[in-house]
């Protein structure tokens, strides 16, 4: 155990470079996801805009700040896999908001507006 | 007997990657997470918990955003301010966001100091990260006030569908709630590193347990999760 806990002390040693240079980018992450807003833009590319810089963003906190990349695959996959689920929740729920929508529409849609 | 047991909880002399070694880490019959420490994995299920709350949150967000008939406020004019007479969107959000990523790079520093044992250091960045963690309170306050006093509820608002209200107080409440424990605690192992109870291995008041330089590690991970949270928030709920 005391062992372990030593050769884990080694193992997080990292350069202060290292957390500048992560910082520096997640501050450029987000003046882009900043601008995405400030310069209006609309549709399919916004959505596309803020979920790459967003993804960008939580990866490089995990990966680095967190300590993940420097992890064993067994902790790296018990906590990275089970969000997944989540996504699955996602399409789920957009078909049931969907539906709702729909239903609104039909039922409320003449007499509203 | 304990010998042939303690040898057994290091990770195998033959090394394997990829799908075998999670195969070899979780059939050891031992601790299956060989490099972290009881303390750390228990944060990191812990945060595995916490990020189910808020994908609850965000999901009913998103399911009451798709379902409404009635069109959703613009985040962008909503959270605009004033300033010098002009309209800038979401500035304070801005401010927010890049404050807390601030207190996050704070925060790692100061976990890396904390491994070299450099106490003046690590307490000073500790510090630096709750007041960053403090005024991103603060501002939030001011945002709450100032969408209050345009007539914001958690039933209704003066733009449009009304879910929008209860969206944006449940949401960014329960991640200042977050950012508020990590401020308290924060305090508590910076004052902790501060006297040297890492060094001279003094007990915890709560757990009686000698802590060690990981323990501002663990508390780092709480932290970058609360920053990681607000990186989701930011783009769902202000900038969709």
């Amino acid at each position: 155990m005391a062992q372990a806990a030593t050769a884990h002390v080694e193992g997080q040693q990292h350069p202060i470079g290292l957390y500048l240079v992560v910082w520096g980018w997640l501050f450029i992450l987000s003046t882009c996801s900043y601008l995405v807003d400030y310069f209006g833009f609309q549709g399919y590319l916004r959505w596309s805009l803020i979920v790459l810089f967003m993804l960008l963003k939580a990866g490089l906190i995990v990966a680095v700040f967190m300590h993940m990349a420097w992890e064993r695959l067994a902790l790296m996959y018990a906590i990275l896999v089970p969000p997944v689920a989540v996504l699955v929740f996602v399409v789920i729920m957009a078909f049931e908001s969907d539906y709702t929508r729909f239903v609104r529409h039909l039922f409320f849609g003449a007499a509203g507006t | 007997m304990g010998d042939h047991a303690l040898t057994n909880t290091e990770p195998a002399a033959v090394p394997v990657t990829g799908w075998r070694s999670i195969v070899a880490d979780w059939s050891s019959d031992q601790r299956a997470f060989k490099s972290a420490s009881w303390g750390k994995a228990m944060m990191w299920i812990f945060l595995l918990s916490d990020t189910f709350i808020f994908s609850c949150f965000l999901l009913s967000y998103m399911t009451v955003r798709m379902s409404t008939t009635v069109p959703w406020p613009n985040p962008s004019e909503v959270f605009a301010l004033k300033i010098g007479g002009k309209e800038i969107p979401l500035i304070l959000i801005a401010i927010m966001t890049f404050i807390l990523i601030s207190s996050s790079g704070t925060m790692a520093m100061a976990v890396n100091f904390g491994y070299r044992r450099d106490r003046r250091k690590t307490v000073a960045l500790m510090l630096a990260t709750a007041a960053f963690g403090a005024s991103f309170v603060g501002m939030q306050g001011f945002e709450w006030t100032h969408l209050i006093l345009e007539g914001v509820r958690p039933w209704g608002n003066p733009w449009g569908a009304d879910q929008f209200g209860s969206s944006f107080f449940m949401i960014t409440g329960f991640h200042g709630t977050h950012v508020t424990i990590g401020v308290i605690f924060l305090l508590i192992t910076a004052r902790k590193v501060w006297r040297g109870d890492f060094d001279v291995g003094r007990r915890g008041f709560f757990t009686s347990r000698r802590g060690t330089y990981e323990n501002v590690e663990t508390m780092g991970l709480y932290w970058h999760f609360v920053d990681l949270v607000w990186v989701f928030i930011f783009a769902f709920f202000y900038l969709w």
